[in-house]
């Protein structure tokens, strides 16, 4: 009994870390301009909306969404498809060098932005692709394929290969044959895979910060860090703008949490 | 048989593609750039071969030496916090019956916030006007309130604070990943034989989640090394550079000061520290599958 209740303690315990600060952020983003600077701080806000509207209107903050939304829809997509193709290879097709491909990938993602941000800049530069979503699209692609690969192959591996082999000697092509009979069994892995490559590009800042420079093609977290301040910082504006941001991300991962974990551990722990 | 072999090549060849372009090119011309003297700002000069200049410059930089000394207290103090933070919660979200599946949910959110979101909470958290710690330490009394991330003694102490919240979910939940794997069994054994639940966790538990307890040490730590986000959003390196870790210091020095040799040089540095928990990692990835198999 003793033991029930301090383990109820303990997770009330988790819980409260794990959500206050971030609830009280949200509930700054609620609070009128008077409450946001009341002292004592006002726990429970009028759940005024002034904050959403200019954050809208005046920090052109739909803009920010729109971007974010195109750079990390695409690069999810494209990744998705390339790691599928790559994942696909390398499960079916009897290749000595497969895990040597992985750990190069492994290694790959390893990799401080620092180490290779310059070169990037340059070839973008070189493609007159800075400052365009293909340009920070094909950046996203090179860094979530790592990820999105090593946890295709996990799921991929799981399909079994009598299943394809039947609708080889069938007469599927190697093509038909992944889209029709490995994609769909695999469906769960492609999903969490493209939920993970997509929280990734969502949440990405350094090479956001440094490929996109014009206000009117910056991603949300770029808008977000770099939010403009005169005098003072506009706190219930940040505060609206990291709320819209974040929500999203939140219900996704608690509708899919469980693929979520699993699909960490595949790019963690199992190998 | 050759060609299937083929076809393979043709579905790896896309990834093949953006691998080599945006990620081996580059590291290698980073290597390359570091031996030169290149300069944006002064483009008259041109690109010219310097040797190990830069990597003289670099050890003779008292920036740059307490940039890494700052970089080391940041990962040396934020990854035993959070491994010992994260078993916790681990041992709790293990043991946990009623509600674990919402537990763990919450767990996972300070993980899904953007960093550059969770920056700026911290960053008003810690406001010396409306700042939450400010009123619980000081309630009303505004004339003692302190600014920490303007604070030299403690801007360090308050972006470990931030870093620690938000990334020990991600320990944790490779710690309990480690717990599950451990048979029940075990612990019945245990139990039959008398052991007390202190030397069930000293005898049973420590040793089973070794392996799991280092991978999370090595994947945290090479994340750590590498944080940028956060010092970008809160302090930009100050107070007085107390906050400068090595990355924002590269990326100041590249794209803000446009020296390309020089911040390829602290790339190459930081790299290099990387490589080493990365090869660690790698091996022990071996070795565990390794084990795996002669199971």
């Amino acid at each position: 009994m003793k033991r029930s209740v301090a383990l109820a303690l303990l997770s009330i315990g988790i819980a409260l870390y794990c959500l206050v600060p971030f609830l009280w952020f949200v509930l700054t983003s609620l609070k009128s301009a008077a409450e946001l600077t009341a002292i004592p701080p006002i726990l429970i806000p009028s759940f005024h909306l002034g904050f959403y509207q200019s954050a809208l209107e005046k920090y052109g903050l739909l803009h920010y969404i729109v971007n974010s939304v195109i750079v990390a829809g695409t690069a999810t997509l494209i990744t998705i498809v390339i790691g599928s193709l790559a994942a696909y290879a390398m499960t079916r097709f009897y290749l000595g060098w497969t895990n040597i491909y992985l750990l190069i990938l492994l290694a790959i993602s390893m990799f401080p932005q620092i180490a290779t941000a310059g070169p990037v800049w340059s070839i973008l530069d070189r493609l007159n692709w800075l400052n365009t979503y293909q340009g920070l699209v094909a950046a996203y692609i090179a860094l979530t394929l790592p990820l999105a690969i090593w946890i295709l192959t996990t799921f991929f591996r799981e399909v079994p290969r009598e299943i394809e082999e039947a609708a080889l000697i069938d007469g599927c092509s190697r093509f038909q044959s992944l889209y029709k009979v490995i994609l769909p069994l695999a469906a769960p892995g492609i999903l969490t895979a493209a939920l993970l490559v997509f929280i990734y590009a969502w949440n990405e800042f350094f090479f956001a910060l440094i490929i996109m420079t014009d206000p009117s093609v910056q991603t949300l977290p770029v808008g977000i860090a770099l939010f403009p301040g005169e005098y003072t910082m506009p706190w219930g504006e940040i505060a609206a703008a990291s709320t819209l941001a974040t929500i999203p991300l939140i219900v996704l991962t608690l509708i899919f949490q469980r693929g979520i974990v699993r699909g960490l551990c595949a790019g963690a722990v199992k190998g | 048989m050759k060609g299937s072999h083929r076809t393979a090549l043709l579905f790896l060849l896309p990834s093949f593609i953006f691998v080599a372009v945006f990620s081996l090119f580059p590291i290698l011309e980073s290597f390359r750039l570091s031996f030169y003297r290149l300069i944006l700002t002064l483009p008259w000069l041109g690109q010219k071969m310097v040797g190990w200049q830069n990597y003289v410059d670099l050890a003779e930089d008292p920036v740059a030496m307490e940039s890494l000394v700052t970089t080391l207290i940041f990962v040396g103090v934020t990854i035993p916090l959070e491994l010992l933070l994260g078993l916790g919660i681990a041992l709790v979200l293990n043991d946990v019956f009623h509600g674990r599946g919402l537990l763990r949910a919450v767990v996972l959110i300070p993980w899904a916030i953007p960093t550059v979101v969770s920056s700026q909470m911290w960053r008003f958290i810690f406001n010396d006007r409306y700042g939450l710690i400010n009123f619980i330490f000081f309630g009303g009394d505004v004339s003692r309130y302190l600014a920490p991330l303007a604070d030299p003694h403690l801007a360090l102490v308050a972006i470990m604070a931030a870093e620690i919240w938000k990334t020990t979910p991600f320990a944790a939940l490779i710690l309990l990943a480690g717990l599950q794997g451990i048979p029940d069994d075990l612990y019945e054994a245990a139990s039959i034989d008398g052991a007390t639940a202190w030397q069930k966790f000293r005898h049973v538990t420590v040793p089973l989640i070794r392996p799991a307890l280092l991978l999370a040490l090595l994947f945290r730590t090479i994340d750590s090394l590498r944080v940028f986000d956060l010092v970008f959003v809160t302090t930009q390196g100050g107070p007085a550079d107390k906050t400068n870790v090595l990355q924002f210091y590269g990326y100041k020095k590249t794209f803000a000061e446009g020296m390309v040799g020089y911040g390829s040089a602290i790339a190459v540095a930081v790299f290099s520290m990387s490589l080493v928990f990365s090869l660690a990692y790698l091996h022990f990835l071996k070795s565990s599958r390794q084990e795996g198999m002669a199971k």
